[in-house]
């Protein structure tokens, strides 16, 4: 049934072969349905195994923490029958969009079969494998038969750049901060849509987490698939080395003013009282943890706070015994999950402060809270005292 | 008068036409339980799919919009057929897993800018195997 999907697929979008592939990420175990849930078990009853190394993304379970996540019983129940599903078609129970932060990542240039939106643009971008945005029902197809169509982002010509971003205007102290990135790639999601942008004057020692919020927030706001930086991506040394040759590249001077009306737009509250903060989206890392622990060291929050991670970072920390003095503070790590794919804030509504630019872009219709967009710095500051408390100075 | 489109899913159908004014995700966009247009944002608001041939002049956002048409398609919620103006898969691979399930099938048509504007706004149409779009 596997190939046989593929083969249709591939036929009618036109691809002339498959390529074989090296490893898999599946976005598809996050329960939308009964639906899914029958598709997923008729693969396990079919004897189904995956061929190629493949994780899984989130399910809408907390499973280390059961409690967390307020979903009603047949929810929990047909979630639960999901995620065990794709557990017994071989995928590893990673549990994380942040797949490339637990082991798995695949090398310049190897054809694989991700999904996830973010985990897809990481891949293709930082890490210079190639992929298509795969999703529900088809990731696993290509899982099971080690097998992807040979198109789109497959292919070499597919991959060059057709807009570039000139950010010579930005202030170097914004370019050197984490809460320009998710801004950056939230206006790069919406301008570029699904075209390939190389960005030219980021410093040369970005480090990677901020190239995994431009990459998330990037295909959120837009279908962007890949994104290159000039000196820096795998595929970029240079601008001219990565421009298409066919057709005229648009070239876009990216303005503080333009900068600034996207950060704005990223938040529906503006002042007043918060009543929760949520971080980890994608999937917070072990850098990210060692930058809470020194932002909120001896700090007290008046909120809760919730940090969203794979269960393989959760692990690193307890070994290096970070766990307990964040919770100590009132830091709930979630698990296997995050905030706006499943019912865990508290209540109906209210207003959630974020560092996120893809929870800023999903919390206000898969929540029901109003949000407000800060750096980290600013979402700790505001969990002590309880209401927004935003730095403003690398914005003016 | 007959209109053809490229063929991505064959079947034969019947229904009203439904025009979507603009880009929709199905997912966050249709609601599953009842084939209704569930994005306050989007034109056709309140608009139900359900039973209708679906001009779709663009997707956006995200991949699992195929889980969306999965779902319809076992409740019986789904359009009657879909026109396509866009080269997309996502909602004709929620077709074909369908098909692959038993849940059942519907024509699936990719029509290019000119038929999409030949089509009328309303009436109903009538979807063949071949690729033809008949309506009155």
């Amino acid at each position: 049934m596997a190939m046989r999907i593929i083969v249709d697929m591939a036929n009618m979008m036109g691809a002339e072969r498959l390529t074989p592939i090296t490893s898999a990420h599946i976005d598809g175990c996050l329960y939308h349905g009964d639906s899914g849930v029958e598709f997923a078990e008729h693969l396990v009853r079919r004897d189904g195994k995956v061929c190629v190394p493949t994780t899984l993304n989130v399910g809408a379970l907390d499973l280390l923490n059961p409690n967390r996540v307020h979903s009603d019983s047949h929810t929990s129940e047909m979630a639960h029958r999901l995620m065990s599903a794709y557990v017994k078609l071989g995928c590893k129970p990673t549990w994380t969009c942040a797949p490339y932060q637990a082991g798995h990542r695949p090398g310049l240039g190897e054809h694989v079969a991700w999904g996830e939106s973010n985990a897809v643009t990481f891949a293709n971008s930082v890490l210079g494998a190639r992929t298509n945005r795969y999703g529900d029902f088809f990731d696993i197809c290509c899982a099971l038969t080690g097998r992807a169509p040979l198109m789109g982002l497959h292919l070499d010509e597919n991959r060059r750049a057709t807009v570039l971003v000139d950010t010579s205007s930005i202030s170097s102290a914004l370019k050197q901060s984490d809460v320009f990135y998710p801004v950056l790639g939230t206006w790069l999601g919406e301008t570029a849509g699904s075209e390939v942008a190389v960005i030219d004057g980021l410093p040369s020692e970005i480090s990677e987490d901020k190239l995994k919020a431009l990459g998330a927030a990037a295909s959120s706001s837009g279908a962007v698939g890949l994104f290159h930086v000039a000196g820096i991506t795998p595929e970029a040394p240079t601008v001219e080395s990565v421009m298409s040759h066919s057709d005229q590249p648009r070239i876009i001077h990216l303005s503080a003013d333009m900068i600034r009306a996207t950060r704005d737009q990223l938040s529906t509250a503006h002042a007043g009282r918060i009543d929760a903060v949520a971080v980890g989206s994608p999937h917070f890392s072990m850098g990210e943890f060692a930058e809470l622990e020194r932002l909120s060291q001896g700090q007290e929050f008046k909120v809760p706070f919730y940090v969203c991670t794979g269960r393989g970072v959760l692990a690193s920390l307890e070994t290096a015994e970070g766990v307990e003095s964040l919770t100590q503070r009132g830091v709930e790590i979630i698990v296997d999950t995050c905030v706006v794919v499943a019912p865990i804030l508290p209540g109906t509504g209210g207003v959630l402060m974020t560092s996120s630019g893809k929870f800023a872009h999903y919390a206000p219709a898969n929540t029901g809270y109003e949000v407000v967009y800060g750096s980290l710095e600013d979402c700790v500051a505001s969990a002590v005292a309880g209401s927004i408390v935003r730095d403003e100075t690398l914005w003016n | 008068m007959d209109l053809f489109g490229r063929v991505l899913v064959p079947g034969d159908a019947s229904g009203t036409l439904l025009r979507l004014r603009s880009p929709i995700s199905f997912w966050g966009g249709v609601d599953p339980r009842t084939g209704i247009v569930s994005d306050p944002r989007h034109p056709n608001y309140g608009d139900s799919i359900t039973d209708t041939v679906l001009i779709v002049p663009a997707t956006a956002g995200s991949s699992s919009s195929s889980a969306i048409m999965l779902e319809l398609l076992r409740s019986k919620l789904a359009p009657a057929a879909l026109l396509l103006a866009r080269h997309d898969g996502i909602l004709a691979l929620g077709v074909l897993v369908a098909r692959e399930l038993g849940y059942g099938t519907i024509p699936v048509v990719e029509v290019t800018p000119k038929v999409l504007q030949l089509l009328p706004e309303g009436g109903t149409a009538t979807v063949t195997r071949t690729g033809s779009i008949e309506f009155q």
